[in-house]
């Protein structure tokens, strides 16, 4: 659905400011991919996303949505950013409206779209994020608690019916109830609608259970990307590039570490428990008693 | 699309080199007397050596001459448009060079305008060649000690530069932030460059709304922080830095009162004095 | 430090009322009691809007209760006069990097805290770079701090309160915007600071990871304590935690399962090294080694 090919990004070019945040990147994201983008801070996450949408024009190499040039003279920047949501980090911060529903509603309204659709959409877009439109719709976003913020900022963007959804730090600062219930909100989406979602995020737990596929910045380029197995599998080289892995998969290497033969791409806590009682059923010639999980 | 990158202009550029070194005090009154000096030219020989002069501080500064140029590019415009007004409607009579129906150019009025043109270039060079060297934390403090003698008569030196230091130190966030929404509401569709005045005024609402709400809730933010490090004002407060002369600021004084001799003694009183 | 030295931090009945300009006032705390003993680290959780950060705040004067007391190594932060000696001994650092960093250069802003002491300039510059040497950041001392990473910066911070010789680090969710080597950074750094300078840590978080970390877990819920104990203990109580929008960390959760399942191990694992020790020892004594 998406392809960058060569994308470079310099800011501030020809200042002694000069600074390349993006170099040589190319990656493809197809219709109904889960995609991780991992990364230290300054490792250009946010550069990169901001490519995909066309609020960031490449100094160098090109970004195509469905095989069309997004930075093409002839291209409508406004519909790639309708297909592609980009929600920011603390997207809270970007309310302004007096209610819930006219600031969803603002998204629809720039697309021109008649009141009566705008209203249907709002109130399915606060739906789908788990608010009661009669209940939340009237109210002023400033009144709502922290994650309910963070939600209503997501419905605005999904009121604009895109077909990709990318998502930087979606759930920083939120208790780990709001966290889940976020993620939730969003797989959800993803598997009635079909949702491509990009998931930018440093909690490695999360993009663990979520991700399906995980790519890898260091100072601006793509060091790794591949299933995200495969790319967790490899803790040693994640730590050096300022990354963790999942707890899980921590406790899988220093199991190894201590000559237990544990499979090391274990990226769950349900994965890392089968792992380990599968090593230790074969220890001990027999599958331990099985017992009801509570 | 760094919508305000450009904007930064005359920033501090951080380098080891005697011009940085110098007393803030120094640099700031030095920098006031420049501008006296400027205003005081009459010659053009008087801007050549005033821009002799600055560029000699620029290299002593370790300021390539290419950043420095881009640095004053916004004020050329200025410039450009002071000159045209001075050619159009300056004094009538003198040498006609040029002459098209109601628009008339003489020598005279030629010769004013690229004077007080360059003249204006040089008032803003000079500036910049302070802010180019002297960090803001710098400028605030040699600020507070300038002002610290008129504390008696009501002049809040401190708070003066609290505040100065703060809005320097959150000018660059507030740009990130300023950038950062925009670009969230361009991401729900908005628009900012397009369409009528009144359409561009009110989707300046989606920016602005945003920008203070996240002005208030930072002042909040910074306030606690400040008063959770014992903040109370300016009373019982001391400093870590203590300023000093030093040799070299002597130096720079009087390589400055040396520029105002050559620039507004006139040729005339020089003769007199050397020829003696 | 026995049980029976008097604490560095005792809170008692707190409770706090926010009144706003407009509309209902909104209790906060209801009735908390809380102690920090010299050199301890309590991890305080809870779901959003639980009370934490109000907590937090009273611990260094930034509040002033509503009703009962918090005293600050033997000071009574209802005192005025002993308002300015409260925040010498507890400094706080807060969630947003950004809006804590006053000056536009890293050593003026460590040594904001003690300007405000009215230490002389040598004793200030002393701390100062004593106080950049034990959080690492030496080299950077004349950057500005919006150039730095969000761990530099929440160290730039410490380092600051540090200044200070506080006895008492109060982190309001100092770790929750920096990404997970950002993360490390500042936890070793506060860790090592309660190790070698023994002070106590007082840790605001949502990361259940870094609550493991600690002496005694405090869960706030609704202006109250709604737990507290050991990490094991607390972190044992799935079924209430989940009830308070909180969840055990992935270890824990673990442990359990391969416990359930019928493996022998011991309880209290918190970590993943500990989970790892134990699981190995199941592993020998299952291939007859042990």
């Amino acid at each position: 659905m998406i392809r960058c090919e060569g994308v470079t990004h310099v800011y501030q070019r020809g200042s002694p400011f000069e600074a390349t945040a993006l170099e040589d990147v190319s990656l493809e994201i197809g219709a109904g991919d889960v995609i991780g983008i991992i990364g230290a801070t300054g490792s250009g996450k946010s550069t990169l996303v901001q490519h995909l949408n066309g609020l960031l024009r490449p100094t160098a190499g090109r970004v195509y949505l469905d095989d069309v040039d997004i930075n093409a003279r002839e291209v409508d920047r406004r519909r790639v950013r309708q297909q592609v949501g980009l929600l920011f980090q603390y997207p809270e911060h970007q309310l302004f409206e007096e209610t819930v529903t006219a600031d969803v509603g603002f998204g629809p309204r720039n697309l021109g779209l008649a009141p009566d659709e705008v209203r249907e959409r709002t109130a399915r877009a606060l739906a789908q994020v788990g608010l009661d439109p009669a209940v939340f719709g009237p109210r002023s976003p400033f009144s709502l608690s922290n994650g309910e913020m963070r939600r209503v900022a997501i419905a605005g963007l999904l009121a604009m019916e895109p077909r990709m959804l990318i998502l930087d730090e979606p759930t920083a600062g939120l208790d780990p109830a709001s966290r889940r219930e976020i993620l939730d909100h969003i797989m959800r989406l993803r598997n009635a609608r079909g949702l491509t979602i990009v998931l930018v995020s440093h909690s490695m737990d999360a993009v663990a259970r979520l991700c399906r596929r995980v790519v890898v910045l260091d100072r601006g380029r793509v060091v790794a990307q591949g299933p995200t197995r495969d790319v967790f599998a490899d803790p040693a080289r994640l730590a050096a590039l300022g990354l963790g892995v999942p707890q899980v998969a921590e406790c899988a290497r220093l199991l190894r570490e201590r000559g237990v033969p544990v499979r090391p791409d274990v990226l769950t806590v349900e994965e890392a428990r089968r792992a380990i009682l599968d090593v230790l059923a074969g220890v001990a010639g027999r599958r331990p008693a099985p017992k009801k999980v509570p | 699309m760094n919508f305000l990158r450009g904007l930064m202009l005359g920033q501090y550029v951080p380098a080891e080199s005697p011009v940085h070194r110098l007393d803030p005090r120094t640099k700031l009154l030095g920098t006031m007397w420049l501008v006296g000096v400027v205003f005081g030219t009459r010659s053009l020989a008087g801007l050549a050596v005033l821009t002799a002069f600055l560029a000699g501080v620029l290299a002593a500064g370790r300021i390539g001459p290419a950043y420095a140029l881009r640095g004053l590019r916004p004020v050329f415009w200025l410039v450009g448009i002071a000159v045209v007004f001075q050619v159009v409607f300056g004094d009538s009579g003198g040498h006609v060079l040029f002459r098209r129906g109601p628009l008339v150019v003489t020598r005279e009025n030629l010769a004013a305008g690229v004077f007080y043109g360059y003249r204006l270039i040089l008032l803003v060079a000079a500036t910049t060649v302070m802010t180019f060297t002297t960090s803001s934390v710098e400028l605030t403090d040699g600020l507070e000690r300038l002002l610290r003698p008129f504390r008696r008569v009501g002049v809040p030196a401190h708070e003066l530069a609290l505040m100065m230091t703060i809005a320097l130190r959150f000018i660059p966030t507030l740009f990130e932030e300023t950038e950062t929404i925009m670009k969230a509401q361009m991401a729900r569709g908005a628009e900012f460059t397009r369409g009528s005045l009144a359409a561009r005024a009110r989707a300046l609402i989606p920016l602005l709304v945003p920008l203070f709400v996240g002005a208030f809730r930072r002042a909040d933010a910074l306030a606690l922080a400040m008063e959770a490090r014992g903040y109370r004002g300016g009373e019982h407060r001391t400093r870590m830095k203590e300023l000093r002369v030093a040799i070299r600021d002597y130096v720079a004084a009087g390589a400055l009162l040396l520029v105002a001799a050559v620039v507004l003694v006139p040729p005339s009183l020089w003769r007199a004095v050397v020829g003696r | 430090m026995s049980d029976l030295a008097p604490a560095l931090i005792r809170v008692r009945g707190l409770f706090h009322t926010y009144e706003p300009g407009a509309g209902e006032p909104v209790p906060a705390l209801r009735g908390v009691d809380l102690d920090v003993r010299r050199g301890e680290c309590v991890a305080l959780i809870g779901g959003n809007g639980s009370g934490k950060s109000t907590l937090a705040k009273h611990l260094n004067a930034l509040l002033l209760p509503t009703a009962g007391e918090v005293i600050v190594d033997g000071l009574d932060t209802r005192d005025r006069d002993a308002v300015w000696a409260v925040r010498q001994r507890v400094g706080m650092i807060f969630e947003h990097p950004d809006d804590q960093l006053i000056a536009a250069v890293v050593e003026e802003d460590v040594a904001f805290g003690c300007e405000n002491l009215g230490l002389p300039p040598a004793e200030i510059r002393s701390r100062v770079d004593e106080a950049l040497r034990i959080v690492g950041l030496e080299a950077l001392r004349r950057r500005p701090p919006h150039l730095l990473s969000g761990g530099q910066k929440q160290r730039v911070a410490i380092a600051g309160v540090l200044a200070m010789r506080p006895r008492c680090l109060v982190l309001d969710e100092a770790t929750s915007m920096l990404d997970p080597a950002g993360q490390r950074e500042v936890m070793e750094t506060v860790l090592r600071l309660r190790r070698d300078e023994g002070l106590a840590l007082v840790l605001i978080t949502h990361s259940m990871e870094e609550a493991a970390l600690a002496d005694r877990v405090v869960v706030l819920a609704g202006g109250t304590v709604a737990l507290s104990g050991t990490p094991a203990e607390v972190f044992a109580r799935d079924d209430a935690l989940r009830d308070l929008r909180l969840e055990a960390p992935p270890i824990v959760a673990l442990a359990r399962g391969l416990a359930a399942a019928g493996v022998a191990l011991p309880a209290g694992l918190l970590t993943a090294p500990q989970l790892a020790d134990a699981v190995a020892a199941a592993y020998r004594r299952g291939r007859g080694e042990a």
